[in-house]
């Protein structure tokens, strides 16, 4: 059979290149790695510290995750006004946090202080439920059956919509989060750099994620809400209510957000207009590797990113030399998304999304 | 010659066998059909001849070249091509841009020729449109070039999409249920006209179809399918009178009947779909 | 919204007024603009636009926004529905009223409670707005104008047909004039000729009384004008081979105009032409991309930097340049390098399907806008502080023609034109109805002997080269690069004007530049909203005119057939899907 050079170049090229891809990564990972740990150059505490900060980070993606999955199952929609849900729901925290510490809440002893968080973090879910739900709303929901990109581009507007209104109402400044001083005290354990804040972040995500998930699986509403995203117009004919499982999942998903909202800026300090767009695209990064529509897989995906963004960058770059190895953590996480993508693009736990007739 | 070999073909979907073991093989220049109950196999078999799927057993072979495992494209270009049960034009695009779509790989044109506007693609573009008038003629569509292909007729559609098949010069066309939704009148045109295509084109053509008045009509050789296993393989006549075609269609028991009955040509038709 | 049902009346029974008003829909866009209202108080348009006037001494911006609020309110009251003049007015008014409740509650809780707090601009100055200075004791001022306001407009939307016309267009034209006061009048002040009109027209925060009267005068006086000597008509009466001698002169009139703008209004015009322009040639770029193959690419920008630093290497003066090469030598291995790396990112990522394309492409620009400007780099592209001295393409004496913005402004206008000859052909090409054909089913063009990889590779390609050119001209005209000037918020405009713009249509990309990116540069005055209503329209977009501003099937159309078919959303919806392969 007659096959044309451009053809077979092209074949030849493509094979080669993500050999080549392939090879390069593992060497700078492994050789990387290996320079970096016999160096000796960095104690545990920093590795330590490192991967606290990872697992925390981690886990605030893996709940921003949530969302965008959730919503790409059952919409098939990539929700970029995600993000400012999430810091929707950091400016709530950040007001009843600011009332709380004018009448001394924050100050007490551990249980009042918990009990204040816990009231933060409720009132920031709400907040970015109704702020999502008003975004399906008039946003979304009249572009349900419209073609991919046109709801795509309804959610970009809607992003800087948000962005910029939250600019307006608030301000373009930064606000500084309350000091909790409990919460940034050491925890005593010796061989761990842990601050209670982490704790509380990765165990107040790891407590709605498996909420979520026992939602999601054991719940009528939940097994809908996957019905629906297997198969729409399957589940309407069975009877479920296609309308009120797509607002429950943007509703929940936003919840999360919401939280993730308090927990980053109790982590950071602070929040400003356009703290949703970075944790906004590495969450979705985060969602996609883990195999979109796939809730467990966003869980992960989310911590697998946090890792390897904190870690990452030390462990493998600076065994070569390389300046300012953080500023090139996005790359990492980036570059991380590419391989997934091109070599397992259906993510690390696969899809659970019908497979589309291309 | 044999023109294309198909020997223990099977496409699995899951642990569902689509097609099991099928044998069969088609003549240079013959009219032949597969047809079947619903959900036989028929369009499988094609979409493993077209490389829509790629069988996990058995090979085929055209033109004594195995293509079982080649992309799409790579098909076309040995020369077969196909049409779909489903109709599947360009909607957006005219008539026309869908018949040069189908002549794509056989101009060579580059498209930096394209940019600079060369003498060579010039020409090359009066020719294709030349070529594709011609064809739009030849199926009976002439004048109606510059319609959007969403907005012809249906039975204009399937005419364009088999137009658009032969654009790519095929040695081998597969129509997928061309008749489907056509009332009497028109499945006769439909069927003259596939009949022209080999007398006229010398094309060979592997044809799916329900309407048995156009299946016995101008097939030379018909195979029938049932659950994926080729039952019976023969003339119209052979077919007509097999019991085991009968049950097939029918269910059991009616092949007696039928076997009863006058032995004048039967004029069954059978339920179409799917 | 249901039209109330007229009661059945006996023939010869008096009509009851009230029965032709729709209260209820009244109060209901009453509420909803009452909301509008307090988002735009909120969100602090009602102070921050307070300063600048829409007509000296008359009214502000600040209280216009108020004003549109109770138009609106009427408007959408009103429209649709069938009423006499009187009930009109009292809808438009009950609308306004109610919508006006809304910011008179703020004034009052304002005064009860600090909530300046949380929100920024529940403010004095926006109490003062409201209530015309008066504070609390003035809250009912916001009830009343705007029940005013709203029967007003419930007046005009039942007067006669050409009072109406008439009066909506002098309305039309006193807000736009005032608007771009900002922009009309330095380039009036800047040449002496036009000096004292400009102070005549416009004061320094908007338009003056008398400038308000003339714009008044000019549209109404122009419209009547037109109506008598009635062009269009006149035009398309007359025979043929006249309309066709007519195009000429048309054309260069055009192009008259078009060389002499920037001449006469000013540098800042001219830069915002050149941005748009540079836009417009990203656009086809991306036209090809995702307009014509459905390859949805978020990165895009990433070969805009290629170019860019190309160009900024080879020829800059200052310490990073590596070369000192004239422009137009630098310019080829630009839009070639910017090809090199479309290959380079293409390859790998071209199995992969349609929203995953769009993430795995936003990977790859922000890995090279955080890769240009990083330390690990600085050596070679100048890390944070990026590469300057860049000359221009036509290096000139200070005050020739060419210098400047007006440079900019030609030179863009060139590319852009340009470029958009090599779009046409290529659209028209035998490669272009292949991408279209992959766009529409890319298994049937397979199946056709189209191959999908070569094939989306070169629209990846070509779609990187016209970027890389504008990265290169950009380097050019502006002198300077900085890996900042690079964000992904460039990739998502390209995209986005594609998109309102009408997608695979040559045409729909010089739209979407010009409203997407010229209009919002424009607004430079009101900067802190600008992206507020851009988001605002990519919304409206999308909703009311998903397929374009204009589509591309549009325009073949009306060239090619009579009928003139708007396709609506189903028609076109085929066309849209960003295909990925199958895998």
């Amino acid at each position: 059979m007659r096959t044309s050079t451009v053809d077979r170049i092209t074949e030849v090229a493509i094979a080669a290149f993500l050999w080549a891809f392939r090879i390069v990564v593992v060497l700078v990972v492994v050789i990387g790695s290996f320079l970096t740990l016999s160096s000796g150059r960095y104690a545990w505490e920093t590795w330590s510290s490192l991967i606290v900060s990872g697992l925390t980070t981690g886990s605030i993606y893996a709940l921003i995750a949530l969302g965008y999955t959730m919503v790409y199952g059952i919409l098939r929609m990539i929700n970029f006004a995600h993000g400012e849900i999430f810091m929707g729901g950091a400016f709530a925290g950040y007001f009843v946090g600011t009332m709380f510490a004018s009448i001394g809440l924050l100050s007490q002893g551990p249980l009042v202080v918990l009990f204040a968080v816990a009231v933060m973090i409720v009132v920031a879910a709400a907040f970015s439920t109704v702020l999502a739900l008003l975004v399906e709303r008039i946003a979304y929901r009249p572009l349900r059956n419209a073609p991919r990109l046109v709801p795509l581009i309804s959610a970009i507007g809607a992003s800087y919509f948000l962005q910029y209104t939250f600019r307006g109402v608030f301000g373009a400044g930064i606000y500084v989060y309350p000091d909790v001083a409990l919460l940034g005290q050491r925890v005593p354990i010796d061989f761990l750099r842990l601050r209670w804040v982490d704790v509380l972040v990765v165990v107040a995500a790891v407590v709605m994620m498996t909420g979520l998930y026992l939602f999601v699986m054991r719940t009528r509403m939940g097994t809908a809400i996957r019905a629906v995203s297997e198969d729409k117009s399957t589940a309407e004919l069975m009877g479920i209510d296609v309308n009120r499982a797509i607002v429950t999942t943007f509703a929940v998903g936003a919840a999360m957000a919401g939280a993730a909202g308090v927990l980053y800026a109790l982590l950071f300090d602070q929040v400003y207009f356009y703290t949703g767009f970075v944790p906004g695209i590495k969450a979705f990064t985060a969602a996609v590797l883990g195999g979109i529509g796939n809730v467990p897989g966003a869980m992960l995906g989310g911590l697998f990113l946090g890792q390897v963004e904190s870690v990452g960058p030390t462990l493998f770059l600076d065994g070569f030399n390389v300046p300012s190895v953080n500023q090139l953590k996005d790359v990492i996480a980036f570059t991380l998304l590419v391989l997934v993508l091109v070599f397992r693009p259906s993510g690390i736990l696969g899809e659970r999304v019908t497979a589309q007739r291309a | 010659m044999t023109l294309l070999v198909a020997s223990q073909v099977t496409k699995r979907f899951g642990g569902l066998s689509a097609v099991r073991a099928l044998d069969f093989s088609i003549e240079q220049g013959s009219i032949v059909s597969v047809i079947g109950p619903n959900g036989a196999g028929k369009t499988t078999f094609f979409n493993c001849i077209a490389g829509f799927y790629h069988p996990e057993e058995g090979q085929i072979t055209f033109d004594g070249m195995p293509i079982h495992h080649l992309r799409r494209d790579q098909i076309a270009h040995l020369g077969i091509a196909r049409t779909y049960q489903n109709i599947r034009l360009f909607a957006k695009m005219t008539a026309i841009e869908n018949i040069l779509v189908g002549q794509h790989f056989r101009l060579h044109g580059t498209w930096i020729g394209a940019v600079l506007n060369t003498a060579g693609v010039r020409a090359e573009e009066v020719a294709s449109h030349d070529e594709a008038r011609r064809l739009l003629r030849f199926v009976g569509l002439a004048g109606k070039g510059d319609v959007p292909a969403d907005k012809l007729p249906y039975g204009d559609q399937r005419r364009l999409e088999i137009a658009r098949a032969l654009a790519t010069q095929p040695k081998l066309l597969l129509l997928d249920e061309p008749t489907a939704g056509m009332n009497p009148a028109e499945t006769a045109q439909m069927t003259a006209f596939i009949r022209s295509l080999r007398d006229e084109l010398g094309t060979t053509i592997l044809l799916i179809e329900h309407q048995m008045r156009v299946v016995m009509g101008i097939s030379e050789r018909i195979a029938v399918l049932d659950y994926g296993e080729k039952i019976a393989e023969g003339t119209a006549r052979e077919i007509q009178t097999n019991p085991r075609v009968i049950e097939a269609y029918l269910g059991s028991g009616s092949a007696a009947d039928i076997a009863g009955q006058d032995q004048g040509e039967i004029d069954v038709t059978l339920p179409s779909g799917g | 919204m249901t039209n109330q049902a007229v009661a059945p009346v006996a023939p010869d029974a008096p009509v009851a007024l009230a029965a032709a008003v729709d209260w209820r829909r009244a109060v209901r866009m009453g509420l909803l603009f009452g909301v509008v209202a307090l988002y735009v108080c909120l969100v602090g348009m009602v102070e921050v636009f307070q300063p600048r006037a829409l007509v000296t001494g008359i009214i502000t911006l600040g209280q216009t926004t108020m004003v549109l609020v109770g138009v609106g309110a009427a408007y959408l009251t009103i429209r649709g529905q069938s009423m006499d003049r009187a009930g009109a007015a009292a809808a438009g008014a009950l609308a306004g009223a109610v919508a006006g409740v809304f910011p008179a509650v703020l004034v009052v809780i304002m005064e009860l409670v600090n909530l300046r707090a949380m929100f920024l601009h529940a403010s004095p100055g926006t109490s003062a707005v409201l209530t015309l200075g008066l504070g609390v004791a003035g809250a009912w001022i916001p009830i009343v104008a705007l029940a005013i306001v709203g029967a007003a407009t419930g007046l005009l939307l039942t007067a006669r047909t050409d009072i109406q016309r008439p009066a909506a267009a002098a309305l039309v034209a006193l807000l736009l004039t005032g608007l771009f006061a900002g922009l009309l009048r330095p380039p009036l002040l800047a040449s002496p000729f036009t000096a004292a009109l400009g102070r005549f027209l416009f004061a320094s925060d908007g338009l003056t009384v008398a400038g308000a009267v003339i714009a008044v005068i000019a549209v109404v006086g122009g419209r009547i004008a037109m109506r008598r000597v009635n062009l269009r008509s006149r035009v398309a009466a007359l025979p043929p081979e006249r309309q066709r001698a007519i195009r000429p002169f048309s054309l260069i009139a055009l192009v008259l105009l078009v060389l002499w703008l920037p001449h006469g209004v000013g540098p800042f015009f001219a830069q915002v032409v050149a941005v748009v322009a540079l836009y417009i040639l990203m656009g086809l770029g991306l036209n090809i991309t995702l307009g014509l193959a459905g390859l949805l690419d978020l990165g895009f920008v990433a070969f805009f930097a290629v170019g860019a630093y190309t160009v900024g290497l080879l020829t800059s003066t200052a310490e990073y340049g590596i070369a000192l090469w004239p422009f137009w030598a630098a310019v080829p291995f630009a839009v070639l390098l910017a090809m090199a790396f479309g290959a380079f990112f293409g390859l790998p990522i071209l199995g992969i399907r349609g929203d995953y394309l769009a993430i795995a492409t936003l990977g790859f620009g922000e890995i090279i806008r955080i890769l240009a400007g990083s330390d690990l780099l600085k050596g070679l592209l100048g890390g944070p502080r990026g590469i300057i001295n860049i000359p221009k393409p036509i290096e000139v004496p200070p005050d020739h023609l060419l210098a400047g913005p007006i440079q900019i402004y030609y030179m863009g206008l060139v590319f852009a034109l340009v470029v958009a000859f090599v779009a046409i052909r290529l659209r028209d090409s035998r490669l272009g109805r292949a991408w279209l054909a992959i766009r529409e089913d890319e298994d049937v063009a397979e199946a056709l002997g189209v191959n999908l990889v070569q094939t989306k590779l070169l629209a990846y390609m070509l779609g990187a080269a016209f970027a890389g050119l504008g990265g290169a001209v950009f380097a050019g005209l502006l002198g300077s690069i900085f890996a900042s000037s690079f964000p992904l918020f460039v990739s998502i405009n390209v995209a986005a004007l594609i998109i309102v713009g009408g997608m695979g249509s040559i045409p729909g990309v010089v739209v979407g530049a010009i409203f997407l990116i010229g209009v919002p540069e424009l607004f430079r005055e009101f900067s802190e909203y600008r992206y507020l209503f851009y988001g605002l329209a990519l919304i409206a977009m999308m909703l009311f005119r998903p397929e374009g501003l204009l589509p591309s099937k549009i325009v073949q159309r009306e060239l090619h057939v009579e009928e003139n078919v708007d396709p609506g959303l189903g028609a076109v919806a085929a066309s849209w899907e960003p295909k990925g392969t199958r895998r």
